[in-house]
């Protein structure tokens, strides 16, 4: 699972079934083509994808296409094995950072030429920054085992021939180099001693790759730690003897699309293109369960509770962001004064409000909040990471905002973590005091700021979900579910009156009341019971909504509006003429404080502790649907 | 698994490498006679064979391929 992760850049959006058609469109026309290009590329593309869209953009800059507002880079590529498939996957994975790359690469194992000859394909290129890719295979690491000088000598050899290469660039082309260092092999001649005894490939390499690296270090030339990515996905699996046998390819090819979004991310770090900043959201995101159902004791962020670890490991890691200057806010359905109850009073929290510079909990689509976001602190949104545990929530905001970064996350918060930082997000080639400070520049006063205008289509994005709606009378089945509903629910609650299961199931035969239990299902999934309504007879031909809650996952897509329908249409079979609606205020269900008035009730009473009554003409209501297919499960007969 | 099935797999695999919706195979077919069927591509192949078949190759078993046809024997012989 942990190496499929890495492998199957499972922090992407999976690619469309249609992606060769796809492929084949973006040159159909040259509108756009610069942003539909790298929306195309940040799906996760394996191998032969990466390699068609490499052929796509190498017949646009064929037919003079404009890559605006990409940004151009010239690479060139030394190395000692098959780079024929690195160099199309290093064209299509750059773009998914929005970078125009053209590659050249030099013959097969002809590195210290190439660097050296001031005429070569690459230094004639004039390259923005040269990689230096070589294996341990083509490289003279031979000594013999357990003589410290021989394999001193050794050593001093092998890296030799790489800083000759790296100067010779630096002589001729002036480019910065990209420096990787060596994935050893999987196999080991002595066993646990090679680490320890001199001369071993095993250790030779170790001590190559320290020294690879601190000749890096403080120059303009950056590390590709390539011996990192290999151990943390196996060098059993990085290896592939077979492949390299057959064709000299220095890994896997499995691993193609792995390593060519690594050399992009180094890239578009030295183009000034990371990201800066981390938007939270809260419930089951930052901590397990709702703050606004569950409460302060019942959200999991306790020590000693798996969940409640795995969400605690999550904000030590966002923390730590901030320690090297990753600016962080939220971006939450909440109620605000709710929201940062957990912040003020949970003695387990480790991250508090002083950590983000913006706050906003709200009942706003989170577009439109994380566009704010970004305005507020004067960073574009593609500086912007968006984390939510919601599939809804994520491709809402790919949709609107494509700039923001949204990787996908799976069901186990366990893995949140380690799926932000595969993600690559943050990577960067140098890290300086302005990077500390950054934080408190942007003041981490946990500011709630103003929305702009909404923004993008939500009208087309609900309809792409394609919901299905199903109501039922409450029965056997539901029951436990209701109940639950019933006695847990504080937000979207109009009246929160609570029930026993023993009441719920009284209602199922009383002909005095109308009950309904709602189903959601959309492409995401079946999310299950979301809403419950009772409605109580009363004299006149008037209905009394007793009980009205929804689930505060599927806010924002007018559920509600639907939910009265099916309630109105019901009401007027039956002969109703009216409906009553009721709302008390417990300071946990502001949320709905205005949702009669928003669905046409007429205010007709405020009481003195708050609590408004409301109604509803049922036969003169007009109500606006939302686009989902609607099913009708066990109503009675005689109602159709 | 049938030789039928693994010409419908293979017919797709080549497609999509040499993005010629066109091909179709036959036994008897070489590289000679597809546009663009070089030894790399042919790495592709075999590559792309080995991930959708989950089976794997030895180099001197990608060698001695001559045709489809045989290339398709010796994906019967690692499926069954």
């Amino acid at each position: 699972m942990s190496n499929s992760l890495y492998q199957n850049l499972a922090w992407l959006p999976k690619a469309p079934a249609d992606f060769a058609t796809r492929c084949r469109s973006l040159t159909q026309q040259k509108d756009n083509f610069g942003k539909r290009l790298q929306a195309l590329a940040s799906h996760a593309l394996e191998e032969n994808e990466l390699i068609r869209l490499a052929k796509t953009i190498g017949r646009a800059r064929e037919s003079g296409f404009s890559f605006a507002p990409m940004t151009s880079f010239r690479l060139g590529l030394i190395s000692n094995s098959t780079v024929d498939f690195i160099v199309p996957a290093l064209i299509a994975s750059m773009a998914r950072y929005g970078i125009a790359l053209e590659c050249v690469s030099a013959d097969y194992d002809q590195g210290i030429q190439e660097a050296l000859n001031p005429d070569s394909a690459i230094n004639r290129a004039n390259p923005d920054a040269v990689l230096i890719a070589l294996d341990y295979r083509g490289l003279p690491l031979r000594a013999k085992h357990g003589n410290p000088e021989e394999a001193e000598a050794t050593l001093r050899a092998a890296l030799g021939h790489v800083l000759t290469i790296r100067s010779g660039i630096k002589a001729n082309s002036k480019a910065a180099c990209i420096l990787q260092t060596l994935a050893p092999p999987a196999e080991s001649l002595f066993g646990s001693l090679d680490r320890v005894l001199s001369g071993t490939t095993s250790s030779l390499i170790d001590a190559l790759n320290l020294g690879i690296a601190n000749s890096a270090a403080g120059t303009e030339d950056v590390l590709f730690d390539v011996a990192r990515l290999a151990e943390t996905v196996g060098l059993a699996d990085w290896h592939s003897p077979a492949q390299w046998n057959m064709a000299k390819l220095p890994f896997s090819n499995s691993f193609l699309p792995l390593y060519a979004d690594y050399v992009s991310r180094i890239i578009a770090a030295l183009r000034g293109k990371s990201r800066r900043c981390l938007v939270l959201d809260l419930d089951n995101t930052l901590w397990g369960g709702v703050i606004g159902d569950d409460g302060l004791e019942g959200i999991q962020i306790a020590q000693g509770d798996a969940a409640g670890e795995a969400h605690l490991s999550l904000q030590r890691f966002a923390l730590a962001l901030r320690e090297r200057g990753i600016v962080l806010a939220v971006c939450s359905k909440n109620q605000d004064e709710v929201a940062r109850l957990p912040f003020r009073k949970h003695p387990e929290m480790i991250l508090r409000e002083n950590h983000f510079a913006v706050f906003q909990a709200n009942w706003n689509d989170k577009a439109t909040n994380i566009k704010a976001i970004a305005e507020e602190l004067s960073l574009g949104l593609e500086s912007l990471v968006f984390l939510d545990d919601n599939p809804v929530e994520r491709a809402l905001v790919r949709k609107l905002l494509p700039e923001v970064a949204v990787p996908e996350v799976p069901d186990d918060p366990s893995l949140f973590v380690r799926m932000l930082s595969a993600g690559g997000y943050f990577e960067s080639v140098l890290f300086s005091e302005e990077d500390v400070k950054r934080a408190d520049f942007y003041q981490d006063n946990a500011r709630r700021v103003a929305l702009g205008k909404e923004v993008g289509d939500l009208e087309s994005y609900l309809t792409s979900l394609k919901m299905e709606i199903t109501f039922q009378p409450f029965e056997e089945t539901g029951r436990a579910r209701i109940t639950q509903l019933i006695n847990k629910s504080n937000q979207f609650n109009l009246t929160t009156r609570r029930y026993t299961e023993a009441e719920v199931a009284r209602t199922e035969s009383d002909p005095n009341f109308f009950t309904l239990q709602v189903r959601l299902a959309d492409i995401f999934g079946d999310n299950g019971m979301i809403s419950v309504v009772i409605c109580a007879c009363r004299p006149e031909s008037a209905w009394e909504i007793d009980t009205w809650l929804m689930s505060c996952r599927v806010l924002g897509r007018r559920v509600e509006n639907m939910v009265l329908l099916e309630v109105v249409q019901h009401a007027r079979r039956r002969g109703i003429r009216k409906l009553k609606g009721r709302y008390i205020p417990t300071g946990r269900n502001n949320l709905v404080e205005h949702h009669y008035a928003k669905l046409g009730f007429t205010q007709t009473r405020q009481e003195d502790d708050g609590t408004t009554l409301w109604e509803l003409d049922v036969n003169g209501a007009s109500i606006e649907t939302a686009p989902m297919v609607v099913h009708n499960v066990g109503f009675a007969m005689e109602e159709a | 698994m049938l030789a039928t099935e693994i010409f419908e797999k293979l017919s797709l695999i080549f497609r999509d490498i040499f993005d010629d919706d066109a091909i179709v195979l036959k036994p008897e077919l070489t590289a000679a006679d597809v546009d663009g069927w070089d030894s790399l591509s042919h790495i592709r192949l075999v590559l792309a064979v080995e991930k959708t078949f989950h089976i794997s190759f030895s180099a001197s078993e990608v060698a001695r391929l001559k045709n489809v046809g045989e290339f398709v024997n010796l994906i019967g012989s690692k499926c069954s």
